[in-house]
């Protein structure tokens, strides 16, 4: 894992010291919330609802259990012994009282960790696969690409007042799992004819209020070429990009108001410009931190006490069939770990969980660790010979949960539970979901679906990109949730189709219900997932289902 | 035609818990918002805002709600500054767990 060097360590140690002393002027009352405000954002620190919000970031997901344990203590000592894991990789504390807010920044600093940038109108966390460096369908791993870029792009003077908000996802396996398409850039590792390694760069994609999917500006980028062309993409757009509407700043727009082609051509020519100023320090900078992610090593041993433990435990194998993923050591697989327990909130861990998950990588994973974008925690390296023993221990802990990929899996923001620009709540949604078909008894025989919730059009909860996506609305001074059917986040992907009239918050869930086992009806077969139904047949049969009685009307 | 004024409260969030707060008579920033003051008069009530906002080591982002008034004092009239006043429903948190 990468490890701070004495420059990180005194950046970092620089700028907490400096937000000490804004928050001391701010509590003093010599600094207004107009001044402070924008201070804060650049460490991370909101104000929701009921209290302020600290988001930390988890850098392209990766954590070592002391990481993991770190946040364990902070949760305990300055929180309500929680964090909630969000889709962006970062953590978020949700009960920090301002004047203890440098201490946490300082314990996240003795375990190499910050919360610079995690909001703000510059480039924030850059996310990755979740399954980086571990799984088997993977070219290489991206998370060195994803440091390098952490590296350019923390206080880079340029770009710390962009027009607006700035993701950059990296995936270095053509099964995209960081959502790449839905990122200002998206990098997918590809190879090219003579076997070298290198990214589609995809740019202007983005969910909130204007949904798009990112388009290809570039069809094969060597990797030495990487930093200074997203240099030049950032460039053009801090040039370009809206500064006059708010709505109108993210890339996306820029992207769709210009022109593709347009941008292509700008962003080429910049990239010729400032090319010769990368002289191969990048280069030099991008193999050590490689060096810092080789692989672990890993073990060999006999994998027959794992079959025999799935043969014998009907609840390890059904865990086993749909928590794991294929490893690119044969004997070793990747374990997602769902804290989504039927009816908790998700995305949420308990400090006690925390703890449970840094002990399970340090004596069985290797001691790595990784959040997933959708609210999950993944152990990347665990030789099978161990599961048994995992699966015993997160038992106790109330992670044991065989719902990953289903039903119950669902992505929610944190909506008006929390959230200051939410519309409706959107975590008591999924609360309702989850616990509804945990009584129906069906998600392993509904099979993959992802229902993601958003309490606004932000869209944090991705809810454009879901099979089913929920959107928390207020219409009229009362909740309102508007469904979209047949989204996409893979490398296919689709933004998802109004159904229709919104459904009150008594309503949604039963209409869930109705969607989902009206499918059962519609597929061919039960190898045929949701999504693959709704190509088939469009949204049609899906409405009927979830609007009977207008239906009903037409017939008549 | 301008909308008739309703009537409002002065509230805001603490500036060091980061919860809510309402604004009173007597200027004090309180955690029961039915010991808030209910403005009914719009310039009165922009005056208030005004005088809130100067309050800023006390508070931060002071804003006037929808309220109405009641025999206990003045109560929320939308979801929101009702979540406001007991805290998140995922758990018994913030508000609704102090009293
Ligand atoms: C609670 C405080 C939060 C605030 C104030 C906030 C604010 C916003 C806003 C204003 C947007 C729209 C940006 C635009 O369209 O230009 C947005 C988008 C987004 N946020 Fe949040 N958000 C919050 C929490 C979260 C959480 C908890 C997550 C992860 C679970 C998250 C992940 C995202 C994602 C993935 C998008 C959409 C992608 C994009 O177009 O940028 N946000 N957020
Ligand atoms: S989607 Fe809206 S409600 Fe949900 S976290 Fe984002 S801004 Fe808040």
């Amino acid at each position: 894992m990468y490890s701070y060097t004495d420059f990180d360590a005194a950046f970092v140690a620089e700028r907490n010291r400096q937000f000490r002393a804004q928050v001391e002027r701010r509590i003093a009352g010599s600094l207004t919330e107009d001044e402070f405000k924008p201070l804060r954002l650049m460490n991370g620190l909101y104000l929701q609802l009921h209290a302020y919000m600290l988001r930390v970031a988890i850098p392209y997901g990766t954590l070592n259990s002391a990481q993991m344990d770190q946040l364990a203590f902070i949760a305990d000592k300055f929180d309500k012994g929680y964090g909630h894991f969000t889709t962006r990789q970062n953590i978020q504390y949700n009960w920090p009282k301002l004047n203890e807010v440098p201490d946490i920044l300082e314990a996240l600093a003795d375990v190499e960790m910050h919360a610079l940038q995690t909001s703000g109108n510059t480039i924030r966390n850059v996310t990755a696969d979740h399954f980086a460096g571990a799984a088997s369908d993977e070219i290489a791993d991206p998370r060195p690409v994803a440091e390098l870029l952490r590296q350019w792009s923390t206080d880079h003077p340029e770009f710390q007042f962009l027009p607006r908000k700035f993701k950059i996802a990296v995936t270095g396996s053509p099964n995209d799992r960081a959502v790449t398409r839905a990122h200002d850039i998206g990098l997918r590792m590809v190879q090219n004819d003579a076997g070298e390694n290198g990214f589609e760069v995809i740019v202007g994609g983005g969910l909130g209020r204007t949904p798009m999917v990112g388009k290809v500006i570039r069809d094969f980028l060597p990797v030495t070429d990487l930093l200074a062309y997203v240099e030049a993409i950032v460039s053009v757009y801090n040039l370009l990009g809206r500064r006059d509407n708010k709505y109108k700043a993210r890339i996306k727009i820029t992207v769709h108001e210009n022109g593709l082609e347009t941008i292509r051509d700008m962003v080429e020519s910049r990239f010729e410009q400032i090319k010769p100023g990368f002289t191969g320090f990048d280069q030099g900078l991008l193999a050590q931190i490689e060096h810092a992610f080789a692989p672990p090593a890993f073990k060999t041993a006999s994998t027959d006490g794992y079959e025999a433990a799935r043969m014998a435990n009907p609840a390890f194998r059904s865990w086993t069939d749909t928590n794991l993923t294929a490893h690119k050591n044969d004997g070793y697989a990747i374990v997602s770990v769902s804290i989504k327990k039927h009816g908790q909130t998700p995305g949420d861990a308990t400090s006690e969980q925390m703890r449970v998950l840094a002990r399970i990588a340090r004596d069985y994973g290797h001691d790595e660790l990784r959040i997933s974008h959708e609210q999950n925690v993944i152990l990347p390296h665990v030789h099978k010979s161990d599961l048994p023993a995992i699966y015993a221990a997160l038992r106790e802990a109330d992670l044991a949960t065989a719902n990953i990929g289903l039903v119950s899996d669902i992505i929610a923001c944190p909506g008006m539970d929390y959230c200051a620009l939410a519309t409706a709540r959107s975590i008591p949604v999924a609360q309702q979901i989850a616990t509804r078909f945990d009584e129906l008894k069906v998600e392993h025989d509904v099979g993959p679906l992802k229902i993601k919730i958003s309490g606004c059009i932000n869209a944090c909860g991705h809810h454009h990109v879901g099979h089913i996506g929920i959107l928390g609305l207020d219409r009229a001074g009362v909740e309102n949730y508007q469904i979209t059917l047949g989204g996409d986040g893979t490398e296919d992907t689709h933004i998802g189709e109004r159904a229709g009239p919104g459904f009150a918050y008594d309503e949604i869930v039963p209409a869930i219900e109705r969607l989902v086992l009206g499918y059962l009806n519609l597929r061919t077969d039960p190898e045929e997932t949701f999504l693959q139904t709704f190509h088939r047949l469009g949204a049609d049969p899906f409405k009927a289902i979830l609007y009977p009685a207008k239906e009903a009307q037409n017939a008549a | 035609m301008p909308r008739a004024f309703t009537p409002k409260v002065v509230t805001a969030n603490a500036l060091l818990e980061g919860d809510a707060v309402w604004f009173t008579e007597d200027n004090t920033w309180t955690r029961d918002m039915a010991q808030a003051e209910l403005l009914t008069d719009e310039a009165h009530a922009d005056l208030r805002l005004l005088e809130a906002s100067a309050r800023q080591d006390e508070i931060a982002g002071p804003y006037l709600a929808d309220a109405k008034p009641t025999n206990d004092g003045p109560a929320p009239t939308h979801f929101r500054e009702t979540f406001r006043t007991r805290g998140p429903s995922n758990y018994n948190h913030g508000k609704q767990a102090e009293v």
